[in-house]
């Protein structure tokens, strides 16, 4: 593949801003309200699925299908909450992690309902192609002026998005709601002596980050056009962490240099195809790539736990 | 039926004991090092391979694999330890968390890396099946029988009888009474780690063999159930994740029982696990033999 290739930029642009919504909701949830939420990937399955289901199915309109799994994005969210918010901050993790390995498991072994390992094309049964984005692409195209890549139209319409959502939860994060939150993260115990509620904060925090995750795995399927189990990997809920990290986990207009930034180390990746790298199969190196995603990880909780951007004094997440 | 009903006891029985293993070791962890071990899958995983490497590639029998698995996952576990978890003591449950998930991924990419993706079995013959008349055992499910026989007696007299068991529950249940009684604490935790290693290992090579053909996500796929077994048991109790992930696998394999309302779809089996925790979470978050105290 040509380096300069602008298509493929374009690309990676769009996949870029997708992964800096996907980042916000989680900032909502981890950086906001210390809330460890390993299964991020979870909302964003469901939602994409649901949505995916609604307009093939029922035929309903695009954006009908968008708000459907966005509500099935918030039920998950209550069902993992409302059992784990009470307890520490582990059982939601373990509650997550179980949440995105039921979804994605019911994904593949229900294909009558989800297409299975086949994917979305495969939802109404073989021999038929079921497509769910065509209300998506018909919108592009009209927005897309006559010539110019159709990739650069959703990469501004997408980061157009995340700006508007960045900005709004930094609002929010500036806001007594925001302040509560923070101060949950910091000092459970003194956020309850200070009469706040401290579960019905965290659910908050909790859906606000499921809706953002739920709305970018919704972009992120219209964007690819046909989706399976497979990509929605355990693993992009660590690219979330990773570009959270990145930019510094408590800045939230870290997040679009967070996204930038991965989205350069991940697809840049692919350019290393040089001697002595070239030895190694394409197959290879995406798990090399993923290997780096953990080193990265561990590095920067051990080393630099503020990220590139960020200001360690307000990041205690020690308790 | 009822010969449906002995078959799915016996396999519920395999699954469960490999719950039951992996899951006294992410207990122990968890109760001592307040740690929950996102990477304890890849233990696992590292032990089916391991397993893999002796019994395929050097033509050793099974029992040898499994013992070079335990071994060779308790030093990894040790090594994670004193490596990373050790020295980033103290940074809070979240971010150790965050790193364990870290590690796991750095695991399993270095298995896929070095193994390949591609699915791998022991040189075992699946197609021979073992005819004990009611019930019928594949050569895989007889050497997981015989390995649970030995082992889970061995764990539970491990923890019930010696010393070193007695000073894991006890660390596992009080940390700082435990140091007051004179407990080396931090001994106690490496050891922990390496006994959680080599039960990781062992269940990775019982899934291994029970499951025929594995891949490198083999660990990280039943991480959850883990997990939810050692809720099932309360948080660092060893006894009670013993129990628990027998009792897991059992309802798990028994619901699909078609004397019980038809049964089951098998493929619902997750699912009961996921409905399981959820469950558990919401009325009894300190596990079915737990006391009630600060969660």
């Amino acid at each position: 593949m040509d380096l300069l290739n602008p298509a493929f930029w374009l690309f990676v642009a769009a996949i870029a801003g997708i992964y800096a919504i996907m980042a916000l909701g989680l900032y909502a949830q981890f950086s906001l309200a210390g809330l460890p939420n390993f299964g991020h990937v979870a909302f964003m399955a469901i939602a994409a699925y649901t949505m995916a289901i609604l307009v093939v199915r029922l035929e309903v309109p695009l954006l009908v299908g968008v708000a459907g799994g966005v509500v099935a994005a918030v039920l998950l969210a209550f069902i993992v909450g409302i059992p784990s918010l009470r307890l520490r901050a582990d059982y939601l993790a373990i509650a997550t992690v179980a949440a995105s390995e039921v979804v994605r498991y019911l994904a593949m072994n229900l294909p009558d309902l989800t297409g299975g390992p086949l994917g979305s094309i495969g939802m109404l049964g073989p021999g038929q192609v079921a497509m769910y984005n065509g209300e998506w692409l018909a919108f592009i195209s009209r927005l897309t002026p006559a010539g110019s890549p159709r990739d650069g139209t959703v990469a501004a319409l997408v980061w157009a998005l995340a700006l508007l959502f960045i900005a709004a939860l930094g609002d929010l994060e500036r806001s007594p709601w925001g302040r509560v939150l923070k101060a949950i993260r910091e000092d459970e115990a003194a956020a309850t002596a200070a009469g706040k509620n401290v579960f019905a904060f965290k659910m908050q925090a909790l859906v606000l980050g499921a809706v953002l995750g739920g709305i970018s795995g919704e972009l992120l399927a219209c964007q690819i056009g046909v989706f399976s189990p497979d990509d929605y990997q355990p693993t992009l809920t660590f690219y979330a962490y990773l570009i959270l990290i990145l930019g510094g986990s408590n800045r939230i207009w870290a997040i679009p240099v967070g996204a930038v930034l991965f989205s350069l180390l991940y697809s840049g990746t692919r350019f290393l195809n040089f001697f002595p790298l070239s030895l190694i199969d394409s197959g290879a190196r995406a798990f090399l790539r993923l290997f780096l995603v953990g080193l990265l990880l561990v590095l920067f909780m051990a080393i630099r736990p503020q990220g590139i951007l960020g200001n360690r004094r307000e990041l205690l997440l020690e308790k | 039926m009822t010969q449906q009903f002995l078959q799915l006891l016996l396999n519920g029985l395999i699954t469960g004991t490999v719950l039951a293993l992996t899951g006294v070791g992410a207990t122990l962890v968890f109760g001592i090092q307040r740690i929950a071990n996102f990477a304890h899958g890849e233990l696992l995983t590292f032990g089916a391979y391991v397993g893999l490497l002796l019994n395929v590639a050097l033509g050793q029998n099974i029992v040898i694999a499994a013992l070079a698995a335990m071994l060779a996952t308790a030093m990894l576990a040790l090594a994670l330890h004193l490596a990373v978890l050790h020295p980033l003591r103290g940074r809070g449950l979240v971010a150790t968390s965050l790193i364990t998930v870290g590690l796991g991924l750095m695991l399993r990419d270095i298995i896929f890396l070095a193994a390949g993706s591609e699915l791998h079995a022991y040189r075992l013959d699946q197609s021979v099946v073992y005819d004990l008349g009611l019930i019928r055992i594949s050569p895989g499910q007889a050497i997981a029988v015989a390995l649970a026989v030995v082992v889970t007696p061995a764990l539970t007299l491990l923890l019930a009888r010696t010393p070193l068991g007695k000073s894991m529950r006890a660390t596992a249940d009080n940390r700082d009474l435990a140091a007051i009684a004179g407990i080396d604490v931090d001994r106690i935790g490496r050891q922990v780690w390496m006994l959680a290693g080599a039960l990781a290992g062992l269940g990775g090579v019982m899934t291994a063999v029970v499951q025929g053909v594995f891949d490198p996500n083999l660990g990280f796929q039943i991480l959850f159930m883990i997990f939810t077994t050692v809720v099932l048991g309360g948080i660092g109790s060893a006894y009670g994740a013993l129990a628990g992930g027998i009792a897991l696998g059992l309802v798990m394999e028994l619901s699909t029982w078609s004397g019980f309302a038809g049964g089951l779809d098998a493929k619902y089996k997750p699912v009961l696990a996921f409905l399981a925790l959820i469950t558990l979470l919401l009325w009894r978050p300190q596990g079915l033999f737990g006391r009630a105290r600060v969660l």
